[in-house]
């Protein structure tokens, strides 16, 4: 079952124990942005979010899902509030873990400051989760991608999982050419983009910890997996995991220094025929990444 | 405002702070207390080398000064909009920064947030809205984006965000606004250099934003959807 065709309500039981899921403030509570309609816009009665705790393979989750059929899943006044209300419970209730199905263009620009500010929130509060030692995994796999402030509030998560298709970044490709032209950045060369936002790249250059195939139930393995290796190494941001990060990133800065294009990073990771990464089947390619790709954490 | 300037009236007990490519950082002295200081000048955009350094800075007051407070001076005009800069990860360099900050906060160095002159979107994110607070000066500018490109992007007119721009808090720039949605603790007028004593003095742990907002009537749902999630209930009108 492709993941990347199901809307957010398709998701929860595909990645759940089926039947698990209990939804905080469901539609039926009819709660919705009160922002829209003063720009005509459409609102919807889960604000674009579903937020509760269910079971994943037997153990108590907390989990949300972003539409991206609603506003692109972007965040406003009440999506937000969802999201930091559920992280919050699941400190409350001492959670196993928390999972974020995540799909966002970011802030919702209809609410603008709202939903920057909110964005803000989600951070603070997935940096709160992981603090308390629950686990935080974030899974990028759907069709409009993980972009803006989510782009961000994602890689607060301990481990992304993305699919090829999955795209993980910060501002879009036509914002970028908008603001300084084609050249720059075409955004109608599909090609291009996906070499540079999506989950091959962010898998090779150690952004996303798990790369699957773009399966339901891949990335709910995936989730498990995920799951069982942060609650034995534990979840707690630690000193020395961020001195890590920071020296791959002065690497990955070093490494690429005039590079222009993926191909030419991935050709100075050693990558034989880098022209071939985009055309591989994700099994074939998790093996030629092993030889090559940036470790993103300690033991990897 | 010139960052010097801006400085000279921040920390009148003296400073070692420097500019380097836009980004500043370096040291204060704060009612007696040595204080760190990192942040941007000339609304400079926030590319994957200044969230770097800027993340470099923090660490290393952590690491050599545990406890001492970290106040950043916010500038920019926001994300840097580059290929090159989404290629390398810029959400990730720009989480590493919130991270390294968050850490700190987690350590008891208090860290205040001051935009002194711009903040756009991306760039504020990860520096004063991620701080134990954020102020800013009254003449601020601080906004998601630029009218003409919401409009562009939301396809309602621009003539129409123009007018909801003037008394709505939600879309109009600036730091009255941001103070009535939470997203500011304050303002500081006159006495910079004890208004920043105070700050720091005053600032916890917690993060009180969506309080602030309903509190001052800027953001009257977030606070009350978020206690319903988390405790169970219903949503009841603000």
């Amino acid at each position: 079952m492709s993941y990347l065709e199901l809307n957010a309500r398709q998701r929860i039981p595909a990645i759940f124990d089926p039947g698990s899921f209990e939804e905080f403030l469901p539609p039926a509570a009819r709660v919705t942005s009160p922002h829209l309609a003063q720009l005509d816009a459409p609102v919807s009665f889960d604000d674009g979010v579903v937020v509760g705790r269910g079971l994943l393979g037997g153990k108590r989750v907390f989990g949300a899902a972003q539409e991206g059929g609603f506003m692109g899943g972007a965040v406003g006044e009440v999506h937000g509030a969802k999201l930091v209300g559920m992280l919050r419970r699941a400190i409350d209730e001492d959670a196993h873990a928390v999972l974020l199905l995540l799909e966002s263009g970011g802030v919702r620009l209809h609410e603008a400051n709202a939903g920057l500010i909110a964005v803000s929130e989600v951070m603070r509060a997935i940096l709160d989760v992981r603090a308390a030692g629950i686990p935080v995994v974030a899974v990028v796999g759907g069709a409009n991608g993980c972009f803006g402030g989510m782009g961000i509030a994602a890689r607060c998560a301990n481990t992304v999982i993305m699919s090829e298709e999955g795209r993980l970044a910060m501002s879009g490709p036509e914002v970028i050419e908008t603001a300084n032209g084609v050249e720059e950045f075409d955004a109608r060369d599909r090609a291009l983009v996906w070499r540079t936002t999506g989950g091959k790249h962010r898998y090779l250059m150690g952004d996303c910890q798990a790369l699957v195939a773009d399966d339901a139930a891949a990335f709910r393995a995936a989730a498990l997996d995920a799951i069982a290796a942060l609650r034995a190494q534990g979840a707690v941001l630690s000193l020395e995991e961020l001195l890590a990060e920071q020296d791959m990133l002065a690497r990955r800065l070093r490494d690429t220094e005039n590079m222009r294009d993926p191909l030419e990073v991935w050709a100075g990771m050693g990558i034989p025929e880098p022209a071939r990464v985009p055309v591989l089947e994700a099994e074939a390619f998790l093996a030629l990444a092993q030889r090559h790709r940036a470790p993103s954490r300690k033991g990897e | 405002m010139d960052w010097k300037l801006l400085a000279a009236r921040l920390f009148p007990a003296g400073h070692d702070i420097v500019e380097s490519g836009n980004f500043l950082s370096g040291s204060a002295q704060v009612e007696g207390r040595q204080v760190s200081v990192i942040g941007t000048t000339e609304h400079t955009p926030i590319g994957v080398e200044i969230a770097l350094a800027q993340a470099r800075a923090v660490l290393q007051t952590v690491q050599a000064h545990p406890g001492r407070p970290i106040v950043i001076l916010v500038d920019t005009q926001g994300q840097r909009l580059r290929h090159r800069d989404e290629m390398l990860g810029i959400n990730s360099y720009m989480a590493h920064l919130g991270k390294c900050i968050d850490l700190a906060r987690r350590r008891g160095h208090t860290v205040l947030g001051l935009v002194y002159d711009q903040a756009l979107s991306g760039g504020f994110i990860t520096s004063g809205l991620i701080a134990d607070a954020c102020y800013a000066l009254p003449e601020a500018t601080i906004r998601v984006m630029g009218l003409p490109a919401m409009a562009r992007i939301t396809k309602v007119p621009e003539e129409r965000l123009t007018e909801l721009a003037r008394d709505n808090p939600v879309f109009a720039p600036g730091a009255p606004n941001y103070l009535r949605m939470g997203g500011l603790h304050g303002i500081w007028e006159g006495d910079l250099a004890q208004a920043l004593a105070q700050a720091l003095r005053e600032a916890g742990p917690q993060d009180r934003r969506m309080e602030l907002g309903r509190e001052r009537g800027g953001r009257m749902l977030a606070q009350t959807v978020a206690e319903a999630v988390r405790g169970g209930g219903d949503v009841r009108p603000a």
